[in-house]
């Protein structure tokens, strides 16, 4: 992974001394709460429901040993020995003191790791496929790009007040799983034909308020123009995106109001503009940075056939929650962070601890998060894995069922968040209690819920296979379906197919839905194809069949 | 007498703005519109002339002006709103204007002043209330930034070029 050298170490302290001045002041009544909170956003500090919540940078998802434990003994030391993964990779504090926030931030700097920019309308952690370096079909590394973007991004002098929060994804292989099309910006490595790498650029993604999906504007842009191009992109955003309404500030309003053909005219007339100025990315640079991310010590190995002989609860095990690995004698470990009956992403101080010393031992140190909030050891010797299932299991974090209906999104909800229109997490709950089933679930196959409490969709609900969205009802929970959403290769959004329901019917509804699907399916077609082929209505009819009363 | 923040030290103003009772020859910053009213009464005006911007004004509205032109101020109306970072950037890099750039209004504070130095903001004239002498600590925040820019902060890029890549740059 990347390593920090002295610069790198010497900004993010600079930046830890700048907040405790900042904090300082505001304590002292020298700034304003108005003052103070773009401040504090910038480096990831809310003001919650309960308590201030403290959203930790975890660049695209990669985590060291060391990285881990540190952030379990900031969970311990500062908060109730927990945190919260989220759909960005990033690690949230739920009960930290603003008097802390400044020590834990220069704890996390002692760990190469910092909480700049996860909030605030400006550049956010940008995020890479999960499986990056270990995928059989990748065009390229894409951690190495989301790096240089990182740092680029960091304190940009011009782009630190934009007029909403932006973000960028990088992935490397056809089937998406940064959900880069629904980015702000979204990055896809390519090889032109002679060889060169670049990138095609999508912007105007989003979900929230009005989802879009990106547009392609650029089908191939040279590995060297990076940094100069999306200077051009925030430039044409920083000067034209709306700052008079809330929601109509994304980067995505303005594109569709340009429409993507004039839009990428200002920014390819901006690029050219710059030309002389803007930072262009030397070998030299790429090469230091890709250095960090080359392949792992990996031992010579073949594979094995691992299963011989094991209790079908690891068999089940191993067929949800591992997968293939470029390296023969290697496969990849999800760590699934969705038990029943636990909050979706959230993770134990011991948990934390124990996985960060199994990572040591079995995967070189690393811990990845994915954009669905689990964890994953991408680098485990098969003949390590019964092993490492047994330590997961004691852990509680050996649940087989990546990729099934209970593997849910949900953000944190009425719970905890004060945007949130209701709550996610007793929903959650009541979902994987009525699906609790395990081979009625790997009946199921692969379906992915994905819950947001309000319309900014941190549950990211529009590309889900069903969604569900929290609605506020005369002071009352309700939730709103949505089937068809998805987020893999073949972005769409889901389409609402009736009226809200209260809490206490979400799962009976869910339930008729996927019995749809159980009657309407073709052998072996998942839930999303089956959806595809005959369409929403017998879904719809089915969801509400015994519900006349939903209003 | 007005101070403000120049090249990173606290210094007397020696300019005016449209409406306070500057001497004939005197260092005069004028709105665009004024400017724009009668170009001759500012084309013949004996003393520095300057211009303050609205922070939704263009580069390429000034083009003419330009070169007649020693300071150009960007309104900064509240430390939320940074469309006068990009206009700042504009005009050094692609209007190449090389006089003084001053940012002015009520978002020009002292946690905002480091990021207005790097984009080419030469002079910064505070907000009411702030304190200067703050504001130019906050100017020394940082040592080193990840992006080129403007000001005496080191950029990353050139120390590690100069670091580690210095064998064979060319």
């Amino acid at each position: 992974m990347y390593q920090y050298d002295e610069l790198d170490q010497s900004f993010i302290e600079q930046r830890v001394a700048e907040f405790r001045d900042q904090t300082r002041r505001h304590l002292a009544g020298e700034l304003s709460e108005e003052e103070f909170r773009p401040l504090r956003l910038r480096n990831g500090l809310y003001l919650q429901r309960h308590a201030p919540m403290l959203r930790i940078a975890i660049p695209y998802g990669l985590l060291s040993s060391r990285q881990l434990t540190k952030l379990a003994d900031i969970t311990r030391h500062y908060d109730r020995g927990y945190g919260h993964f989220t759909t960005r990779q990033n690690l949230q504090l739920n009960w930290p003191q603003l008097a802390d926030v400044p020590d834990i931030l220069a704890d996390l700097a002692t760990v190469q790791m910092h909480a700049i920019q996860t909030s605030g309308n400006c550049i956010r952690n940008v995020t890479a496929d999960h499986l990056a370096g270990i995928n059989p079909e990748e065009v390229d590394d894409p951690r190495p790009y989301c790096e240089i973007i990182r740092q680029w991004a960091t304190l940009h002098p011009e782009f630190t007040y934009l007029p909403r929060k932006f973000k960028i994804a990088v992935t490397g292989v056809k089937e998406d799983r940064a959900a880069s099309q629904v980015h702000d910006i979204g990055l896809h490595l390519q090889r032109a034909a002679n060889g060169e790498l670049g990138f095609t650029v999508l912007v105007g993604g989003g979900l929230g308020r009005a989802p879009m999906i990106g547009h392609v504007i650029r089908e191939f842009l040279p590995v060297p123009e990076l940094l100069a191009y999306l200077e051009a992109i925030l430039r044409v955003y920083n000067r034209h995106g709306r700052r008079d309404n809330i929601h109509k500030a994304r980067i995505k309003v303005l594109v569709k109001s340009l429409g993507p053909a004039r839009f990428r005219e200002q920014v390819e007339d901006e690029w050219r503009a710059g030309r002389d100025h803007a930072p262009r990315l030397l070998p030299q640079q790429i090469e230091r940075v890709r250095g960090c991310f080359r392949p792992q010590p990996y031992e010579s190995l073949v594979d094995i056939d691992a299963l011989a002989g094991r209790e079908s609860a690891f068999l089940a095990w191993h067929r949800y929650n591992t997968r293939a690995h470029r390296v023969p004698g290697y496969r990849a470990v999800f760590v699934s962070l969705k038990a029943h009956g636990e909050v979706p992403g959230d993770m134990t101080a011991h948990q934390m601890e124990s996985l960060a010393t199994l990572a040591e031992r079995v995967s070189f140190g690393l811990i990845r998060v994915t954009h669905a909030q689990n964890l994953l050891l991408a680098d485990v010797r098969q003949s390590d894995l019964y092993e490492v299932w047994r330590k997961l299991a004691e852990l509680g974090l050996a649940m087989p069922n990546i990729g099934t209906l209970t593997d849910m999104i949900a953000c944190p909800g009425l719970d905890f968040c004060s945007l949130a229109n209701a709550g996610t997490l007793g929903l959650a709950r009541q979902i994987q209690t009525r699906f609790d089933d395990l081979d009625y679930l790997y009946d199921l196959g692969e379906i992915e819920i994905k819950i947001s409490g309000c319309m900014n969709g941190c549950g990211h609900h529009h590309v889900g296979h069903i969604g569900i969205l929290g609605v506020e009802k005369r002071g009352e929970e309700w939730y709103q379906l949505t089937l068809g959403g998805s987020a893999n290769g073949f972005t769409a959004l889901g389409e609402v197919i009736g009226p809200s329901l209260p809490r206490d019917e979400v799962a009976g509804a869910i339930e008729r839905i996927v019995e749809t699907y159980r009657a309407e399916r073709l052998e072996s077609e998942r839930f999303i194809d089956t959806l595809r082929r005959v369409g929403l209505k017998p879904f719809r009819e089915r969801a509400y069949a015994t519900h006349p009363e939903a209003a | 007498m007005r101070h403000i923040l120049k090249r990173r030290e606290i210094l007397p103003d020696d300019w005016y703005h449209f409406g306070e009772d500057a001497p004939v020859d005197g260092a005069l910053i004028v709105p665009l519109a004024e400017l724009r009213k009668d170009p001759e009464r500012w084309r013949n005006w004996s003393g520095k002339l300057g211009v303050r911007l609205s922070v939704d004004a263009s580069y390429d509205d000034l083009t003419d002006a330009l070169a007649r032109l020693s300071l150009v101020a960007v309104e900064f109306p509240n430390a939320g709103d940074g469309r006068g970072y990009s206009l700042g950037r504009q005009l050094r890099d692609a209007a190449g204007f090389r006089g003084e750039l001053r940012a002015v209004g009520a978002g020009v504070r002292q946690d905002q002043v480091f990021l207005m130095s790097r984009c080419g903001f030469d002079s910064l004239e505070l907000a009411p209330g702030e304190d200067l002498e703050a504001a130019r600590r906050a100017l020394h925040r940082y040592d080193v930034a990840y992006q080129p820019g403007s000001a005496a902060t080191s950029p990353v890029v050139t120390i590690r070029m100069q670091r580690y890549f210095s064998a064979n740059t060319s």
